[in-house]
């Protein structure tokens, strides 16, 4: 029986999709699984908390934001303390590894980030990661018996269902306060709304210059599609920020998404592996993307671009 | 400033006979993206005023990454040897920066957001916490007066946020946070004959995580139909796909 601690991650006051698939996670290994709620308001967010599998949940009340990952690590030090997990799960984002591996270091615990398999014989436990662009799964043992911190990849596992509230209690916590002081908070400005287009085309690294994309633009556009971008765009100003695709930019899940000379890095898959039907051209045939895809080709964007707009 | 070597791996691989690591016959490595960004932060704060020194632990690929790094312009760099066994474990490898933390009391450090090959974006927290410092993840457009560092972190769904914290400080640099500057052909030469000290760490904590296997990895879950034919077959093919949903 593997006793866990899922750390509920909150994103703008409410519980985060990722947490019902760490619940999952947690309790496919059988045993005990407490759920901690960290807030401000976690009395109230507890009912949110009311997942399939879950045992128990415990609230932290906590004067700081979702973001304050110093408030989080000793928050979850003093969860671990009172709960003694063998396993404690929190989705792989970048609230959680902000706070993650501290508390590992703090606390004498086994870390494993980004893991897509977790399975426990007796006390043995054993993850499993995707590692190198997808191309190897590793597999981890914890020779040292200590309890293991295993955040969890999105998508990975089921989310667990909606359920009957469990019991739940407060835990009182002492909380010094935080060395990092935040200030102004931005969001993504709303002119463009990718998530409401059935069909996107989104350009990566391989569109080669800022010229080049008008082209791309003007074929979305003649096809009312949206156009999505990777970060580089984004990050070279050839685009504004609304445009980007993936974790740190918008997910969406259209009927149909073209990535043309994009790579098919983790945080670009995160934002749009949920699509319908997805197309991908690139000219290096061993590009990671095609693994995700339906359809796909080895070929030149830019001669593809020009073939389309003949067509339109 | 702490630096690694990521790798590149071909889509055909084998693995080395005890199945923990990929035939070094199918990777070739260079120096981390993130950690090019955040050398040329390092760069540019420090700009003439003040000292960039890198530190990798590993072995011989730890000391090309220092190479890179003194390359784009860095002034010093020490390497902590560590073996495959010790690198597998962030937990490890934070405590063998950590001594060269001490060593050096830098007012600020920066890691990159995360190693491109195996991704844990943990080294930097961990390190912050076997260092005691306070932290900021993420980062992107770096500030300092001296004794504030005011940074721009990033979250999911495109939310960042203003944030400062006291020096000594740890920050972790984003992908795409800066252009870096590449060397001269000169720099290059210089950072080849560069002397790189050797720190070597006392009392590590016993790697709490083991990697016991690798195997080949089917990734994506979809199985890709190939359009057979040039440029006007593919855009053909999107055309009637795209068509079909509108
Ligand atoms: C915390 C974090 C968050 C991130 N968030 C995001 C995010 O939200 N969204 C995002 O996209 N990235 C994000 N990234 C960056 C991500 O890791 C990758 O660096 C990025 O997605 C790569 O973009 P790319 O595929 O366009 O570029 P590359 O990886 O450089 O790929 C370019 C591709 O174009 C192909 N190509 C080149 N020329 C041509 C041509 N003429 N025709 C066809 N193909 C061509 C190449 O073969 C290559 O496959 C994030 C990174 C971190 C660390
Ligand atoms: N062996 C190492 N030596 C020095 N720095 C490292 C090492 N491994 C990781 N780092 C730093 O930590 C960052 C994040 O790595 P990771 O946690 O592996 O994703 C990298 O970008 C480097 O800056």
């Amino acid at each position: 029986m593997t006793r866990s601690l899922v750390v509920a991650e909150i994103v703008d006051g409410a519980v985060s999709p990722l947490t019902a698939e760490a619940v999952s996670a947690a309790a496919s290994l059988g045993g005990d699984v407490v759920l901690a709620v960290v807030d401000p308001d976690a009395g109230a967010l507890a009912a949110q908390a009311a997942l399939a599998g879950v045992t128990e949940v415990v609230t932290v009340t906590a004067p700081g934001t979702d973001r304050d990952h110093e408030q989080m690590l000793h928050a979850v030090e003093a969860l671990v303390a009172d709960v003694a997990p063998q396993v404690v799960v929190a989705g792989f984002t970048i609230r959680s590894t902000a706070w993650a591996a501290a508390l590992a270091e703090r606390l004498d615990l086994a870390f494993v980030p980004d893991v897509v398999s977790l399975t426990a014989a007796g006390a043995e436990i054993t993850a499993e990661r995707s590692i190198y662009d997808g191309r190897v799964r590793a597999e981890y043992a914890f020779p040292t018996g200590r309890p293991v911190v295993a955040l969890v990849r999105a998508a990975s596992w089921p989310p667990a269902e909606p359920a009957a509230a469990s019991a739940t209690r407060a835990l009182d916590v002492d909380l010094p306060p935080s060395r990092v002081r935040a200030g102004e908070l931005t969001r993504p400005s709303g002119d463009v709304d990718l998530t409401g287009s059935d069909v996107i085309f989104a350009v990566g690294r391989g569109v080669g210059s800022e010229e080049n994309i008008a082209a791309f633009a003007d074929i979305a556009r003649r096809l009312g599609a949206g156009l999505g971008a990777s970060r580089p765009i984004i990050d070279a100003g050839w685009l504004p920020a609304v445009h980007q695709v993936g974790q740190t930019g918008v997910t969406v899940k259209p009927k149909v998404y073209v990535a043309l000379g994009i790579s098919g890095a983790l945080h670009h898959l995160a934002g749009m592996q949920n699509s319908k039907t997805i197309i991908a051209v690139n000219t290096n045939e061993d590009a990671p993307i095609f693994g995700y895809a339906d359809v796909g080709a080895v070929a030149d964007i830019h001669e593809v671009a020009e073939q389309l707009q003949a067509l339109l | 400033m702490c630096v690694t070597q990521a790798l590149e791996v071909s889509s055909y691989l084998e693995f080395t006979p005890d199945g923990t690591a990929i035939d070094a016959a199918f990777v070739t490595g260079s120096l981390n993206e993130a950690d090019q960004n955040a050398v040329e932060e390092a760069l540019a704060l420090t700009d003439g005023d003040g000292e960039v020194v890198l530190v990798s632990a590993g072995g011989d690929e730890a000391e090309e990454a220092l190479r890179a790094g003194l390359t784009m312009g860095a002034h010093r760099a020490l390497r902590v040897p560590l073996s495959p066994a010790e690198l597998a474990d962030s937990r490890t490898v934070a405590a063998a920066l950590s001594q060269a933390v001490a060593d050096e009391q830098p007012d600020l450090v920066l890691t990159g957001v995360q190693a491109s090959d195996t991704g844990g974006q943990s080294t930097g927290p961990a390190l912050a916490a076997a260092a005691d410092l306070p932290w900021a993840t993420v980062v992107r457009s770096l500030g300092s007066d001296g004794r504030t560092l005011t940074a721009r972190r990033e979250f999911e769904g495109g939310v960042s946020e203003l944030v400062q914290v006291d020096l000594p400080a740890l920050a972790t640099v984003q992908v795409g946070a800066n252009q870096p500057r590449y060397g001269t052909f000169k720099d290059k030469m210089r950072a080849k004959k560069a002397e790189i000290a050797v720190l070597t760490p006392v009392d590590l904590p016993t790697p709490r995580v083991v990697l016991t296997r690798m195997s080949p990895n089917q990734a994506g879950g979809r199985t890709v139909q190939m359009v057979q034919g040039g440029p006007a077959e593919v855009a053909a093919r999107i055309l009637s796909i795209v068509r079909e949903v509108q």
